[in-house]
């Protein structure tokens, strides 16, 4: 019997639909994986069912019954509870305290019987917490688990993770399976909400896909495959791809060898890269979304230390180098997070000549006839629908992106690292962006293209390399690359290990 | 039943012009209950507080000599909040800056003014440079966040003043704590005769303006702009965050130092304990009010100077006490602030 069925679910943010029609049921006891690349709509689908966004359309049944839920309030009276990436714990309390938070008891609290009490659940449960400790000196792992705690304390039944793992070391996501597992056997049903394939196979028992907005399908761990969900996930059976012409070999621009680096969370998010880009081609970067494609993207521009390995540019080492020694090198970087590229409160001019404003002043003095003058010409070119005077800010993503083609382009850089350079954006900017990466290539630059959309990776790249969890599992030539094969990869397959003897690889 | 909700929307330039202007009638309206229990008439409190300032010369005058320093407060505070360094030490600049002052005008004896007066703007500005230095390494190198150890540094250079005035730079001949009076050499001149306007006035022009020069119209002030609106992108355009930092709060307090030495060179003419007593912080609400445009800055500051007066005539007029005063000041403040804030808000019928 279904607990939860959400039928015909729409949300509209303003030109963007988030969910389009989607259905989505959960049975009793079942572990189900909500699948998705980001931006699918997973997380607006479970936001609407515990009340933090309302659908324009559709309907939640609890237990078959209809039911209106406005407020997570709402959702926690219908058995439902949600643990979101970012926790709501007060840090200077215990988490026994955390616990009790937001619950109605007595004016006095006893703190012995709360403890006693956190105890007691933590065990019925099977969830391992501390409950005298002080929250702020937990780690993420144990955090999360007095968020599951505090998410079940209130008698729910409904369990939704908001991707549990992301933040996670393998250590800690282990015990939080078990305890996911236990959670299964008493009976209670759990929302998985994941991009990555090798856990959704591990732990769930059934897997619902959302691309782009919209229902893919719903199918049983047991009668699917890995590959077979990343293509579900990625995209159609038959790529769209344009070949390129053939090249030929033009000598190395960029080499990588052995890169590490950290992520944010201090884990290690590259673990040992290496490739080289020739001059003239697109190596392809392809993987699903968090297997440090990030940390890959800013190493290379310069924004991230690498903790280990070698990065030379046309045989010049910049291991280590800032954004402008890249620069003066010859490397022009589109990085992932378009704000993080671009002042959003200066205007288009000024961005267009942030990175060289010694060539646009005489005498520390600039000269704002030539900033206006080279604002006008590449608004010209690029298309961009803006005046040279208007902030950023107002700009579309689209318009944006081309204000940083520009900017980095104009100075026809020796290398060219684009990282997901075209998401968020409408076809039309997409196109344009892509037109000019090839445009790149054309004129001989190296290009490195690091994108989680595989059609845009087949149609562009001459050579793929797939990345998970921080290492490359190789690297093909575009011809020879399968959604199969590709797919693989993607779940941690190394490619001598799908076929023992590799084809003609120059890599 | 009506539905009404609040949406963001930037408000037109010409808004943060009349602000003030409308701020006047709100105060008034939420202090008359106040004017009227000290027994004073509201009306006439008013006109104490806001025209007859600028209705003598004399006084008008006065609004420009209190003005002098709150202008190179709310430049110097202005300038750092540009690249992004909340300098709140702009107090303890000023105090370093006067320090300096008083310790040059007891070494240059019968020195000339030719000399004496550059001297003294040097002195001035280094040792608020000086006593920015700390924070704002701290700041670059170990990211200790410059609002606590630049207000904390307040304090502490208030205790290093007392004790220099009790002790080695004590004036024998005063019974108050206070530095011996500096040679005439180093005192800035009047720019009226027998009015309390000197020197520090040109000077406090010319800072704005060259601030205004470097902020607007220079490469260097672009860098600080684009550190101060997005250390991120900035730095992907390959700017030297930390160093472009560390300049913005050294010459931010070099210019809070000037205000210092002003104080001393151009109204005290010795150094006292309370010498500030809340100039820097003000020059946090002046850089605020004027939206960090050194043109914003130099209008806020002669409003601020403009109702500073204002509240010692309206005492002295009225003969209502002068914490009254105070009070409608702040008032004033709090009103014009938080009208800033609002006018970037609608409320539409939903």
């Amino acid at each position: 019997m279904p607990v939860i069925q959400m039928q015909g679910i729409v949300k509209r943010f303003a030109s963007l639909t988030a969910n389009n029609h989607i259905n989505f049921d959960l049975e009793q006891g079942e572990i189900h994986a909500l699948l998705g690349e980001n931006g699918a709509g997973k997380t607006t689908l479970m936001r609407i069912l515990y009340g933090l966004y309302h659908a324009d359309e559709g309907q939640i049944l609890v237990n078959n019954h209809p039911v209106t839920i406005r407020s997570p309030h709402d959702a926690i009276q219908n058995g439902i509870g949600m643990v979101t990436q970012h926790f709501t714990l007060v840090p200077t309390l215990t988490v026994a305290e955390n616990l009790t938070l937001g619950q109605a008891g007595s004016f006095i609290l006893n703190p012995l019987e709360i403890q006693r009490q956190v105890e007691k659940d933590s065990q019925r449960l099977g969830i391992p917490v501390k409950p005298a400790a002080l929250v702020r000196h937990l780690s993420v792992g144990e955090q999360q688990r007095v968020e599951v705690l505090k998410a079940l304390s209130r008698n729910a039944r409904v369990l939704i993770l908001d991707e549990p793992t992301a933040v996670l070391v393998p250590q800690e996501v282990e015990i939080l399976f078990d305890a996911l597992q236990r959670l299964r056997q008493e009976g209670l049903s759990v929302i998985f909400i994941s991009h990555k394939l090798p856990e959704v196979m591990t732990i769930c028992d059934r897997i619902t896909v959302l691309r782009d907005g919209a229902l893919v399908g719903t199918v049983a761990k047991s009668a699917t495959t890995a590959t077979e969900l990343a293509r579900m996930m990625v995209g159609r059976e038959n790529f769209g791809v344009a070949r390129q012409s053939e090249r030929q070999p033009a000598g190395p621009l960029l080499q990588v060898e052995a890169l590490q680096a950290q992520g944010s969370k201090g884990l290690p998010a590259l673990r040992g890269v290496g490739f080289m880009v020739e001059a003239g081609e697109i190596l392809g970067i392809a993987g699903v979304s968090g297997n440090g494609q990030t940390e890959l993207g800013r190493v290379l521009a310069g924004m991230l230390r690498p903790s280990g390995g070698h990065i030379r540019v046309d045989d010049k080492n910049l291991t280590g180098a800032g954004p402008a020694e890249l620069a003066q090198a010859g490397v022009g970087c589109i990085l992932e997070d378009r704000h993080a590229s671009l002042v959003d409160d200066m205007t288009v001019a000024e961005n267009l000549v942030l990175d060289q404003l010694d060539g646009f002043s005489r005498g520390g003095m600039l000269n704002r006839a030539r900033i206006l003058e080279n604002a006008r010409k590449w608004i010209a070119e690029y298309q961009i629908k803006a005046s040279p005077n208007d902030p950023i800010r107002q700009l579309s993503g689209g318009n944006m992106q081309k204000v940083i083609l520009a900017r980095n382009l104009s100075r026809t850089p020796k290398v060219v690292i684009a990282a997901q350079p075209t998401r968020g954006l409408d076809v039309g900017a997409t196109d344009y962006v892509r037109s000019k990466l090839l445009e790149q290539r054309a004129r001989g630059a190296a290009v490195l293209l690091i994108s989680e959309d595989l059609d845009e990776i087949m149609a562009l790249a001459d050579r793929i390399a797939v990345i998970y969890e921080g290492s490359l599992m190789g690297i093909l030539p575009a011809q020879a690359a399968t959604v199969e094969t590709l797919g693989l990869m993607m779940t941690g397959k190394t490619l001598e290990s799908i076929r023992p003897t590799p084809e003609a690889d120059h890599a | 039943m009506l539905k009404f909700k609040i949406e963001r929307a930037p408000a037109p330039a010409w808004m943060r012009a009349i602000i003030p202007l409308l701020a006047v009638p709100v105060t008034f309206l939420l202090t008359t209950l106040f004017l009227l229990w000290a027994d004073a008439n509201p009306l006439q409190a008013y006109y104490h507080f806001l025209i007859a300032p600028l209705s003598s010369r004399v006084s008008a005058i006065e609004v420009l000599v209190k003005a002098t320093p709150l202008l190179l407060t709310g430049a110097a505070v202005a300038f750092a909040f540009s690249a992004g360094y909340w300098n709140i030490g702009a107090e303890g600049q000023l105090y370093a800056g006067a320090m300096a002052g008083a310790w040059l005008g007891m070494i240059l004896k019968g020195v000339s003014p030719l000399l004496g007066i550059p001297l003294m703007l040097l002195g001035g500005f280094t040792a608020g440079m000086l006593w920015a230095l700390i924070p704002a390494l701290l700041k670059v190198r170990l990211k200790v966040d410059e609002v606590v150890t630049t207000l904390l540094l307040n304090s502490v250079i208030v205790f290093l003043i007392s004790f220099f005035l009790n002790g080695p730079w004590r004036d024998p001949i005063s019974m108050w704590p206070q530095s011996p009076e500096i040679d005439p050499g180093t005192i800035f001149f009047k720019l009226i005769p027998r009015s309390r306007l000197h020197f520090g006035f040109i000077v406090a022009v010319a800072v704005l303006a060259l601030e205004w020069l470097v902020l607007k119209r220079t490469a260097f002030g672009m860098r600080m702009r684009a550190v101060g609106l997005g250390k991120e992108a900035a730095r992907f355009a390959g700017i030297k965050v930390n160093r472009t930092m560390l300049t913005a709060a050294l010459v931010s307090g070099g210019i809070a130092g000037l205000a210092g030495v002003g104080e001393v060179a151009g109204i005290h003419f010795h150094l006292i304990e309370s010498i500030s007593d809340g100039l820097g912080y003000s020059g946090i609400i002046i850089a605020t009010l004027g939206g960090l445009n050194p043109i914003g800055v130099g209008l806020a500051a002669l409003f601020i100077g403009l109702i500073d007066t204002g509240a010692q005539t309206v005492s002295r007029a009225m003969n209502v006490p002068v914490y009254l005063g105070t009070v409608v000041q702040a008032t004033l403040l709090l009103v014009t602030l938080g009208l800033f804030v609002l006018q970037n808000y609608r409320i539409k019928r939903g």
